[in-house]
């Protein structure tokens, strides 16, 4: 039981992940659809950026501190960094495909669009 | 599949998959207690072998340099992407009058003096915090992503307080398209520097200059600036594009007309 209390912060990122699961199987709408993947997604940041955490930790730029100094940890932070800027781009294109997919069909409902197939 | 099957089935799945997660994670160390010796080591490599105060900075444009240019290269392709899907197929003879908004079919409500102000108030602020960050990265929180999503705000906040032809008079196309091109070249570009003088790819070729000034860190701030130049430039194409697809369509009736 002490385990779930010390690590219940990642839990956090476990249920923002479920969350943009949910979304994505149930989704009427694809624009909801893609907003769906961003959450999804925004699991990683949480569980990135707790990862890395460290009690007492300041940010880790000595720019105005002494090197040594306790500081939360820096790799991971950059791999968050990046996620963030390419997740923004992968919107874009799939919003991009969502534009198409309306003007060609007309739809924006994903099982309408199965039912269009064939 | 019915949505409901495909509900109960997600269920299980979900079910499954968070399990999984959360056994994974109670593997983890406790929250907050991470030991890991990397972070203090590429702390002190930053600080003291590339002069870099921000260590943020130095992993992405140094330690791992090379995944980050992989990834700018997902953002490259994806904004291609975009702009490969929203092309016009559709010619307008003058893109000026195209530019209007015409999908309303009705005079455009010009923006409103609270929104042009502000908007031209923040123009300048912005292309001042945008540079500002892009060049302090190896100093403090920020560099070439941050600053470049900054600086690609500006034509956003003068297309809010103008139109869309005043957004392609401060921003035309064709120089930012080139802009970022160049910029993800010079990326590479960098790297084989290096290679040229018998170096690893992406290794430091500049002077480092003093730990703290705006002039050290060697290439770490000159990566951080062509990024920034390829971030900004990325977004801006992505805002013209999705501008270009919701205001310069022509209603079915008109066209092939001028």
């Amino acid at each position: 039981m002490t385990a779930l209390v010390t690590h219940l912060p990642f839990f956090v990122a476990i249920w923002v992940l479920a969350c943009g699961l949910y979304g994505i199987i149930t989704s009427k709408n694809l624009v909801h659809l893609v907003v769906c993947v961003a959450v999804l997604q925004s699991s990683t940041y949480v569980l990135l950026v707790l990862v890395g955490f460290r009690e007492g930790g300041a940010a880790p730029v000595f720019y105005d501190l002494p090197l040594g100094t306790l500081v939360v940890d820096p790799i991971v932070q950059a791999l968050m960094l990046t996620d963030v800027v390419v997740e923004a781009t992968v919107m874009a294109l799939l919003l991009a495909m969502v534009v198409r997919v309306y003007e060609r069909t007309g739809v924006l409902d994903p099982d309408a669009l199965l039912r269009l197939r064939g | 599949m019915s949505p409901r099957t495909r509900r109960i089935l997600f269920y299980f799945g979900a079910a499954g998959l968070v399990t999984i997660l959360a056994w994974g994670v109670l593997g983890l160390p406790a929250y907050g207690q991470y030991q890991g010796p990397y972070g203090d080591l590429v702390s002190y490599a930053a600080v003291q072998s590339r002069h870099a105060t921000d260590v943020v900075s130095a992993v992405n444009f140094d330690i791992r340099a090379i995944d980050t240019l992989g990834e700018e290269f997902i953002l490259f392709t994806s904004v291609m992407g975009v702009v490969l899907l929203l092309r016009k197929r559709v010619e307008p003879k003058d893109v000026d009058e195209a530019a209007a908004d015409v999908a309303t079919g009705r005079e455009k409500e010009p923006p409103s003096n609270a929104v042009r102000l502000l908007c031209l108030g923040l123009v300048g602020v912005s292309v001042l915090f945008g540079l500002y960050i892009v060049t302090h990265g190896q100093l403090t929180p920020g560099g070439g992503f941050q600053g470049g999503v900054v600086l690609a705000t500006v034509p956003l906040l003068v297309y809010l307080a103008a139109d869309v032809r005043v957004l392609h008079q401060i921003a035309p196309r064709k120089l930012v398209d080139a802009g970022e091109a160049l910029a993800a070249g010079a990326f590479i570009g960098l790297g084989l520097v290096a290679v040229a003088l018998q170096e690893p790819f992406l290794t430091n070729f500049l002077p480092l200059g003093t730990t703290g000034r705006i002039d050290s860190s060697g290439t770490i701030m000159a990566i951080s600036i062509v990024t920034g130049i390829e971030v900004g430039g990325a977004f801006v194409v992505l805002l013209s594009s999705f501008l270009a697809e919701t205001l310069e369509r022509i209603p079915e009736e008109h066209r092939g007309e001028p």
